[in-house]
């Protein structure tokens, strides 16, 4: 596109610039393109009112030692067990080494008498049984998910099946002996 | 090959010199030359298209009646079914129209495969048709959800949790699609937005497959390009009239399913409520995502050695690699058939693996509807085995090792020389 009367030296010197004028036009054009995805994209993830909602307050004072109550946080199930002297002794005993998804007991509790979990199964997602009496718990005393197979032990971890990761333990906090806030 | 039709219709001639649409559709629709010997099998294509139009006029009426909200959709579609004028036809349509909509194309494909319709010049074509597949699974699986049953839930919830197993990024990819942290109401709109988008995007894929098909136009069951007009007919009427009496027994099979099993495709547990506190006993997907759902699950626990206290990749991203491989690698069927023939006429060892890989295929659907125990996972792995090989192993080897049968010098050989 030079033009015919430019001398070589100004022919250079002009593909330089026009050079250096496609690079910033190219570079200032895709840093804007990124500004505006990221609120595209962003507008997908969970809203102000869907955080809102993201913690709950639950009162542990009628549950009995053996019995497990299921609440709802962020829409999903969380499994409260008031475990047995036999079940948390179950749960520490177990070897590390033999682990899945190696992680002490110890970790995974607050006080050992209350094990709180997210009650989704790490593999698909499907909700795992063990609640209810009457209902499987598996071969390790915990948790049986029914869609492909996965056995949880006393402390929700991961012992035999499909899934890669233990029961996931949600943040919460003891407000006083017999009141928990999950989130 | 295609001359200029002068239009006699002053209309249709002062419209066509300034945009020449009447120009086009006489060039691509009646006078495209297509080859004579095409068979029954090349129906398919347009009848997978008459499916998708009937997928987007149903789905329309369908979207003016529906409430994308997680207290409302399941009993708008009940609505749909009991009070909305002929909602219980616009709905079994659309529902069964899913079903039939990939059984054509599943025909089509295996029809392309039967016939080498994907080897050179036609490899575009080819991986646009795994683009359309690609596309119609993904509108196929958030349509599913709007009902808001419970397969349309803990389906969602089980394949939308398949991408937690992309290392490091999974979690937050599941959070950013769902919008929130479990299958909720964000997640039922965003599906419905992109449910009704897809189709489109679909339909402008289809024309480019069109196009693309007809820059060399269809083969046919010899493989052996067209040489002279002598080869070729009219598509019209020729080939209009030949579709149509495909279309028409394609809709008398349409029409027994939507009016004496419209549920036959289904799944009881759809018609109760989505329970995001209770999980189905079996969960399945639809008929049509089962060989897919076997492969999933096909990859052992331990196959990577998770039980040897380290673990390189999960045994849930192996699968869900495994399953979007098994659609992935048919892009690359064009480079891993090594043959120079086309037709499976013409290959006598290839016809045998292309009827024992229809047969895996059946028998993956089989393993996908059953429960993952026992004999199952064994039957699944060995047939999931066989469906990786059929292309990375036995499409090259074929090619090196089988000896065809002479060609037909042309595709009107063979009949011109039973005449004499």
């Amino acid at each position: 596109m030079a033009d015919e009367v430019q001398t070589p030296e100004s022919d250079d010197e002009g593909a330089r610039r026009r050079e250096f004028l496609y690079l910033a036009t190219l570079g200032v054009g895709a840093v804007g393109a990124a500004a505006f995805a990221w609120p595209i994209i962003d507008s997908m993830n969970p809203a102000a009112d869907v955080l809102a909602l993201s913690s709950v307050e639950v009162d542990l004072g009628p549950i009995q030692v053996g019995q497990s109550i299921t609440v709802k946080w962020r829409g999903r199930p969380v499994f409260i067990r008031r475990r047995t002297p036999d079940e948390i002794k179950a749960a520490r005993v177990a070897e590390l080494a033999e682990l899945i998804d190696p992680q002490p007991d110890e970790e995974r509790v607050q006080q050992p008498e209350w094990l709180i979990l997210v009650g989704v199964c790490t593999h698909l997602g499907c909700i795992p049984l063990g609640q209810k009496s009457g209902e499987p718990r598996g071969d390790y005393g915990g948790w049986f998910c029914p869609c492909h197979g996965s056995h949880y032990d006393t402390s929700g971890r991961i012992r035999f099946g499909p899934a890669p990761k233990n029961l996931e333990v949600p943040g919460y906090t003891f407000l006083d002996d017999s009141t928990v806030r999950i989130g | 090959m295609a001359t200029k039709t002068e239009f006699n219709n002053p209309v249709i001639r002062w419209v066509d010199e300034r945009l020449p649409v009447f120009t086009y559709l006489d060039h691509e629709y009646n006078q495209f030359p297509m080859p004579k010997n095409l068979n029954y099998w090349w129906n398919f294509g347009a009848l997978a298209s008459v499916a998708l139009v009937v997928m987007i006029l149903t789905g329309i009426m369908l979207a003016m009646q529906y409430t994308a909200h997680v207290d409302l959709a399941f009993e708008s579609v009940e609505r749909i079914m009991r009070d909305v004028n002929y909602g219980w036809l616009l709905r079994y349509i659309h529902m069964n129209g899913a079903s039939m909509f990939f059984i054509v194309v599943y025909i089509h494909l295996f029809r392309g495969l039967y016939y080498g319709s994907y080897k050179a010049p036609r490899e575009l074509l080819w991986m646009l048709g795994v683009v359309i597949i690609l596309l119609m699974m993904a509108t196929a699986f958030m349509g599913y959800v709007l009902p808001w049953g419970q397969m349309s839930f803990w389906g969602a919830t089980v394949i939308t949790n398949l991408f937690s197993a992309i290392p490091i990024v999974g979690d937050w990819i599941v959070t950013w699609l769902w919008g929130g942290f479990s299958v909720d109401n964000p997640t039922l709109n965003r599906f419905y937005a992109l449910h009704y988008l897809m189709p489109f995007v679909l339909f402008a894929v289809v024309g480019l497959h069109v196009v693309a098909l007809h820059v060399n136009g269809s083969t046919n069951p010899t493989g052996v390009e067209v040489q002279s007009p002598r080869d070729t007919v009219s598509f019209h009427p020729y080939f209009t009239a030949k579709d149509s009496v495909g279309l028409v027994a394609f809709l008398f099979v349409f029409a027994a399913f939507v009016f004496f099993a419209p549920n036959f495709f289904g799944e009881p547990d759809n018609y109760i409520k989505a329970n995001p506190l209770q999980t189905p006993p079996h969960i399945v997907p639809e008929w049509y995502f089962l060989p897919f759902y076997a492969i999933l699950r096909a990859v052992p626990d331990n196959f990577i050695g998770a039980w040897m206290g380290f673990t390189l990749i999960s045994a849930k991203l192996a699968g869900v690699i495994a399953m979007f491989g098994s659609i992935a690698v048919l892009f690359l069927l064009p480079w891993l058939d090594t043959s120079k023939v086309r037709s499976a006429r013409f290959r006598p060892w290839y016809k045998w693996f292309f009827w024992l890989f229809l047969l895996d295929c059946l028998l993956l659907g089989y393993i996908g509807s059953q429960p993952a125990e026992g004999i199952f996972i064994w039957i699944g792995r060995g047939a999931t085995a066989w469906y990786f090989a059929h292309f990375l192993v036995f499409f090259p080897l074929l090619g090196w090792f089988e000896t065809p049968k002479p060609l037909p010098t042309s595709i009107s050989e063979p009949v011109l020389k039973e005449d004499s």
